[in-house]
C-alpha cells in the first residue's frame, strides 16, 4: 500500500486518478481505517488531503460559507458563527462518533461514504449545501443530495475529489436542525433521521426544505413535506401533512437496526418534532 | 488443623471499611497485563478460519497449500487433535475444532500460526474447505418442532420416559416444584398464564479471549490466559490434549470481565496444539467479531408461565414451563432455569419443567446467575400481572408470599436465613417507591434469587522478614477479591490493610482453586484466607513461646501481637508480628499458614429491584430515570465492591431488557457480530444506580458472607419489563424492549 500527502487538490485528485489499483482518499479516516482494519477494503493506494490547505478552511464570504474537505467536526463545534447560522448542520455532524471520533470525522467523509444513515447529510441537504468537486482537469459545483447514489457508491469520477462543502449565505429570520433516533443515546447510527430547513416571513415559513435520513438507499428530499408546512405557523394540521408525506416519501429496508414500519412511522415523528426547533431557532412563535 | 465455619458475630475493625483495590493504580495507569499483553521470544500468530455457514458438513478440507506457505509453521484441523470420540471432553473440543460437520456461523474449522498477522491471514485464504449446507435452526420454539432439522443426530432426550428412540433437538427435560398444582389453580380466584420470550445476549467483556501458549518437545507447557479459572482451563486442556497436568502451567492474566464467559476454552487448547506442533510459542486473540460468533453467550427462551392467587394474595399455584436453546452443544441451562423461576416465593403448589434445546448458535456459557434472569423476567412479569388482576400492590402481594427460613424451595432444599422478605420490606419502605412520576413515566420492581456456589479452594500466607505478608490465592479476581482477601487477611492477623499483598498463582504454585463462578470468590477463598491466617497465628504463638520460654496455651495474639498471658508472665512485653517474622531464622524457620477446604454452605442470595423509566410514545425509545438494587451480601467485607457489583448487574441487565440481542438472518448467520450493532450501554444511558446493602449473615461462614456477584442481574428484565408496561399502558412480553418493539405493542393496542 502506498500512502501520499499532496499539498494541493489537484495534485491528490491526479494521484488517485493514475492509480491503476483500488484507491482512497483519507481524511480523518474514520470510516477507511475500521474498513482496512476489518479487512473490508485493501487499497493500493491512501490519499490524505488533510496537508491540502483548502481542505482546512472555513471561510465565510459574501455567497455563504465554505467548509473544507477535511475540517473535522470539533472545529466545526468551536466555530460560534458558524453554529448560530447553521446549527443544524453542526449539530449533525457533531453525533457522529465519540469526543475522538470528532476530532477526526468530516462532513465530507461523512459525505462520500455514502451511507444512507450519515447524520451531516441529510441536515446538508436541507441546508441547501453544494458541494465543490475537483478532479484531475477541471471543477464542478453540485447540489450535496446528487453526491450520494446508492449506500457506499458515488456519483464522482474516478479521480474526483470534494474539496469543500459551501453552505448558502443566512438571511432574515431562518433556522435549521437535525434529529436521528438511535435506540441509545450516543455512540449509534441512525434507525431513522430527519434535517429541516426553514425560512420565516411575518411570522409564517416562507421556504423550507425537510430531508430524511436512513429510510432509502440514499438520503431523501421531501419536495411535499416542505409544502406542506410553507405558508404556516406549523399548526397541527400542516405538522401532520409534514409527517404524512415524509412518511409516504419513505423507502426503507427492515434490518438488524429497525422495521419498515417503524422507519417509517418514526421518520414522520422526527421531522415534526425538527421542524418545530428550527421553526424556534428561526424566531417563530 | 480443623476449623469451624459456623458464623460467630465477630466485631471487626477493618472489614466492612472502603478501601482502594490493590489492582487499582496498575489497571488506571495501563501497567495491568492482560491475555494479549505477554510476549514470548520467537512466538507465533494465530489466526482461526470458521464456518460461514449455520449448519454445513465439511466435505473437503484442503491445508497443503497454506502448510507450504513461507512463514507457517504450523497448520491444524481436527484431524491434527487428539481423538476424544465417545469420551467426556468430545464436546468441547468439538467446539474449539469442528469434526466432519459445522454447527453454527463462526464455528471453527482450522487454525494457523505464522510468523506474523500478514503470513497467518494469506494463509487462511489458501485454506479449501468445501461444504455441504444443511437445513439449520436457530429458534429455540422451531427448534423443538418434529420435523425440525436436528443440530446433532445422535441426542436422545433425557429426563423423559419411556427412553426415547429418535434423535431430538431437545437433550434434556428437567421437572421440579412439590405440591398438586391442578388441585392450586382449582382453588384460585384469579388465574394469569401468559408467554414470554428473550432473546440471545453476550456477556459483552471488553477484553477480548487471548492467550500465549507454549509447549515444549519435553511435554512441558505453559499457558497465560485470561480466564476466570486458570485451574479449570489445566484441566481442560491437559485432558484434550493428552498432557500431565503437573506439566503445564497456568497464569491467569488481569482479566478484562468474564461474567461466566471465561469459564471455559475456546482458542487455547488449539493454540496449545499450534504450539506443541510449531515447537514454539504461539499467541492467539479473538477478534470482537469472533468473540460474539465463537464464545459462549447466553441462551434464547421462549416459556409460559401460569400463576394463580386467591383474592387475598395468597399464590395457591405456580407452573413454569421453560424452554432454553444451548447453542449447538448440551447444557443445563434450561435446567437451571426452571430451578430458579420459583425460588423467591413460599409456594404450596409449584411445578417448573425446563427445556435444554440445541439449535445452530454458538455454544451457551454461563452469564452471570445463568438462566435465573429470564425465568424471573417471565415469574416476576406474571406476578404484576396477578396484583392488577386482584387489585393489590405488586410489593406487598410478593411479601404476602415471599419464602422464609424453612421455605420449602421450589427446586428441593429447604432455606435456611435468607433475605427474600427484608429486601422486599427494604423496598416498600424505600423513598424511591413514594417518588413522583410524570407523564410517559412508569414504575415497577422484581426480585430475584441466585444459588451461590463454594468448591474447592485453598490459600497460602507467607510472612515476610520484614512484617509484610504475602496472601496467596487461586481464585482469579474478577471484581476486586484481592482487595477484599487483604481486608479478611490482616483483620485476622491484627496488621493494617496495606501491609499484605495478595497475588494470584499460578497453577503450579498453589493447588487447585474452582473457577471464579457461582459467586464463590469472596465466600470461599474468604474462608481459605481466614483459616490460613490463623494458622500462620498459632505459628507466630509458637514462635512467642518458644521465645519466651513459657507452654504456647500461655500465649495469645491481640490486635497484630503475641502477649503472655498470666500473672507470671507480667514482665513480657508483646512480640508484635514484625518483631517475631524478624526472629524467624532464629526460631524454626519462615512463617507461613495454609489451609485448604471444599467450602459448602454458600448461603442464597435475594434482590430486590425498582425502576423508574421513561417511554416516548411515538417512537418506543426508552429512558432509565432511576434506579434502585436492595440486596442481601451476608456481610459486605468491603462495601464499595459490593455496590459495585449491584450496580454492574443491574447495568447489565439494562442493556439486556432495553436493546441488546443476537440477530440472526435467514441465513442463520450473525447479524450484529460487533459492538455498534449489538448495543450494550454507554455511559449516558445510565442513570446513578443506588444500592442498598442488607446484611443477613450466612450461618455457614465465619464472617456470615454470601455471594454477591450474581444475583444482581436476576431482576432487571422484569423490573424494567413491569416499568416500561406501567409507562406504556400495555404489557411487554419480548425482551429486549427494543423501540421498535415498543412502538409495535403501543399501536397494536391502540388498534385493539
Amino acid at each position: 500500500m502506498r500512502y501520499e500527502a499532496p499539498t494541493t487538490t489537484k495534485e491528490a485528485a491526479s494521484l488517485i486518478a493514475g492509480e491503476k489499483g483500488e484507491a482512497f482518499v483519507l481524511a480523518g479516516g474514520t470510516d477507511l481505517l475500521v474498513r482496512m482494519k476489518t479487512g473490508l477494503s485493501d487499497p493500493d493506494l491512501v490519499v490524505d488531503i488533510k496537508h491540502i490547505p483548502a481542505m482546512q478552511d472555513i471561510k465565510t464570504t459574501d455567497s455563504g460559507t465554505k467548509i473544507g474537505g477535511a475540517v473535522s467536526g470539533s472545529r466545526l463545534n468551536s466555530n460560534k458563527k458558524l453554529k448560530k447560522a447553521w446549527p443544524g448542520v453542526v449539530e449533525a455532524t457533531n453525533l457522529i462518533g465519540s469526543d475522538q471520533i470528532q476530532g477526526r470525522a468530516t462532513m465530507v467523509g461523512n459525505l462520500c461514504n455514502a451511507s444512507p444513515a450519515a447524520d451531516s447529510v441529510p441536515a446538508m441537504i436541507a441546508a441547501g449545501a453544494k458541494a465543490v468537486v475537483v478532479g484531475p482537469t477541471k471543477r464542478r459545483t453540485v447540489p450535496v443530495e446528487k453526491i450520494a447514489t446508492g449506500p457506499g457508491r458515488t456519483s464522482l469520477a474516478k479521480g474526483e475529489i470534494i474539496e469543500s462543502i459551501n453552505l448558502p449565505k443566512r438571511t432574515g429570520k431562518s433556522g435549521d436542525a437535525y434529529l436521528r433516533f438511535i435506540p441509545r443515546t450516543e455512540m449509534d447510527i441512525a434507525v431513522v433521521s430527519a434535517g429541516v430547513n426553514l425560512t420565516l416571513e411575518k411570522g409564517l415559513v416562507k421556504t423550507a426544505r425537510v430531508c430524511l435520513g436512513a429510510v432509502g438507499p440514499t438520503a431523501v428530499l421531501v419536495q411535499k413535506a416542505a409544502k406542506a408546512i410553507i405558508g404556516s405557523k406549523l399548526d397541527e394540521e400542516s405538522l401532520k401533512k409534514m409527517a404524512d408525506a415524509c412518511s409516504a416519501a419513505c423507502n426503507p429496508i427492515s434490518d438488524k437496526r429497525g422495521t419498515v414500519e417503524y422507519r417509517t412511522k418514526v421518520a414522520g415523528v422526527l421531522a415534526k418534532r425538527a421542524a418545530k426547533i428550527a421553526f424556534e431557532r428561526a424566531g417563530g412563535k | 488443623m480443623t476449623h469451624d465455619q459456623s458464623f460467630t458475630n465477630q466485631k471487626f475493625k477493618l472489614v466492612g471499611s472502603r478501601v482502594n483495590r490493590p489492582d487499582g493504580v496498575d489497571k488506571v495507569t495501563g501497567r495491568a497485563k492482560y491475555g494479549a499483553d505477554a510476549a514470548a521470544p520467537g512466538q507465533l500468530v494465530a489466526l482461526f478460519l470458521r464456518s460461514p455457514h449455520a449448519h454445513a458438513k465439511i466435505k473437503k478440507l484442503d491445508t497443503s497449500r497454506a502448510e507450504k506457505l513461507a512463514g507457517v509453521k504450523a497448520v491444524i484441523t481436527s484431524a491434527d487433535l487428539p481423538d476424544h470420540t465417545n469420551g467426556a471432553q468430545l464436546d468441547v473440543l468439538e467446539n474449539c475444532m469442528a469434526r466432519d460437520r459445522v454447527l453454527y456461523d463462526g464455528h471453527a474449522v482450522a487454525a494457523v500460526a505464522a510468523i506474523d498477522r500478514e503470513t497467518a491471514k494469506k494463509a487462511l485464504k489458501l485454506i479449501k474447505v468445501s461444504y455441504e449446507k444443511l437445513p439449520h435452526v436457530t429458534d429455540v420454539d422451531e427448534a423443538m418442532k418434529s420435523d425440525a432439522p436436528l443440530v446433532r443426530e445422535n441426542i436422545f432426550t433425557r429426563g423423559v420416559d419411556p427412553k426415547p428412540t429418535k434423535p431430538s433437538n431437545i437433550c434434556k427435560v428437567s421437572t421440579f416444584g412439590h405440591g398438586d398444582i391442578e388441585a392450586g389453580f382449582n382453588e384460585a380466584d384469579v388465574i394469569i398464564e401468559k408467554s414470554f420470550k428473550t432473546e440471545q445476549t453476550h456477556q459483552g467483556y471488553i477484553e477480548p479471549h487471548a492467550c500465549l501458549a507454549s509447549v515444549g518437545p519435553d511435554g512441558n507447557g505453559e499457558l497465560w490466559v485470561t480466564t476466570q479459572g486458570h485451574y479449570t482451563y489445566r484441566t481442560v486442556c491437559s485432558a484434550l490434549l493428552g498432557m500431565d497436568m503437573a506439566k503445564l502451567k497456568v497464569t491467569s492474566s488481569e482479566i478484562g470481565g468474564g461474567f461466566g464467559g471465561k469459564t471455559h476454552v475456546w482458542i487455547e487448547p488449539i493454540a496449545l496444539a499450534l504450539s506443541r506442533k510449531a515447537n514454539r510459542p504461539v499467541k492467539a486473540v479473538m477478534t470482537r467479531d469472533e468473540v460474539f460468533k465463537a464464545s459462549g453467550p447466553t441462551c434464547s427462551t421462549s416459556m409460559d408461565i401460569k400463576i394463580g392467587a386467591k383474592k387475598d394474595g395468597t399464590i395457591t399455584a405456580g407452573s413454569a414451563h421453560i424452554r432454553y436453546q444451548d447453542g449447538a452443544f448440551r447444557g443445563q441451562w434450561g435446567q437451571l432455569g426452571a430451578m430458579t423461576a420459583f425460588a423467591c416465593y413460599d409456594l404450596k403448589n409449584v411445578q417448573s419443567v425446563g427445556y435444554d434445546v440445541l439449535v445452530n448458535r454458538p455454544k451457551v456459557a454461563a452469564y452471570r446467575a445463568p438462566s435465573a434472569p429470564m425465568a424471573a423476567f417471565g415469574v416476576e412479569s406474571t406476578v404484576d400481572l396477578v396484583a392488577k388482576a386482584i387489585g393489590m400492590d405488586p410489593v406487598a402481594l410478593r411479601i404476602k408470599n415471599a419464602a422464609k427460613e424453612g421455605t420449602r424451595a421450589s427446586y428441593g432444599p429447604t432455606y435456611g436465613p435468607i433475605g427474600i422478605g427484608p429486601t422486599l420490606e427494604a423496598a416498600k419502605n424505600h423513598p424511591h417507591m413514594r417518588a413522583k412520576l410524570k407523564k410517559n413515566q412508569g414504575r415497577g420492581m422484581a426480585c430475584g434469587f441466585w444459588f451461590n456456589f463454594g468448591g474447592q479452594t485453598c490459600s497460602d500466607i507467607n510472612i515476610s522478614a520484614d512484617g509484610t505478608v504475602n496472601l496467596t490465592l487461586g481464585t482469579v479476581d474478577v471484581g476486586g477479591s484481592r482487595a477484599s482477601m487483604s481486608l479478611i487477611c490482616a483483620e485476622e492477623l491484627g496488621i493494617p490493610y496495606d501491609q499484605v499483598k495478595a497475588n494470584i498463582a499460578d497453577t503450579s504454585s498453589l493447588g487447585h482453586n474452582d473457577t471464579t463462578e457461582g459467586s464463590r470468590g469472596t465466600f470461599s477463598s474468604g474462608m481459605a484466607t481466614i483459616f490460613a491466617a490463623r494458622e500462620a497465628i498459632e505459628e507466630m504463638k509458637e514462635r512467642a513461646a518458644q521465645t519466651w520460654d513459657i507452654p504456647v496455651e500461655e500465649v495469645e495474639w491481640v490486635e497484630g501481637e503475641a502477649r503472655a498471658v498470666g500473672k507470671k508472665n507480667d514482665n513480657l512485653p508483646p512480640l508484635t508480628l514484625k518483631e517475631i517474622a524478624g526472629r524467624a531464622a532464629a526460631t524454626g524457620g519462615p512463617i507461613a499458614g495454609h489451609n485448604e477446604v471444599v467450602a459448602d454452605g454458600a448461603g442464597v442470595s435475594f434482590a430486590s429491584h425498582i425502576c423508574d423509566v421513561e417511554v416516548d410514545p411515538e417512537t418506543g425509545g426508552t429512558k432509565i430515570i432511576r434506579y434502585t438494587v436492595i440486596q442481601d451480601a451476608g456481610k459486605a467485607i468491603n462495601p464499595d465492591y459490593v455496590e459495585g457489583q449491584f450496580q454492574g448487574g443491574a447495568a447489565q441487565g439494562i442493556g439486556w431488557a432495553l436493546n441488546e440481542e443476537y440477530i440472526y438472518g435467514d441465513d442463520g448467520r450473525l447479524q450484529n457480530a460487533g459492538f455498534l450493532d449489538y448495543r450494550i450501554p454507554v455511559c449516558s444511558d445510565l442513570p446513578f444506580i443506588d444500592t442498598e446493602i442488607l446484611e443477613i449473615p450466612n450461618p455457614n461462614h465465619p464472617y456470615g458472607i454470601r455471594g454477591v456477584g450474581e444475583t444482581s442481574i436476576v431482576p432487571p428484565l422484569a423490573a424494567i419489563g413491569n416499568a416500561v408496561s406501567n409507562a406504556a399502558g400495555v404489557r411487554m412480553t419480548h425482551v429486549p424492549m427494543s423501540p421498535p418493539r415498543i412502538l409495535k405493542a403501543i399501536e397494536e393496542a391502540a388498534e385493539a
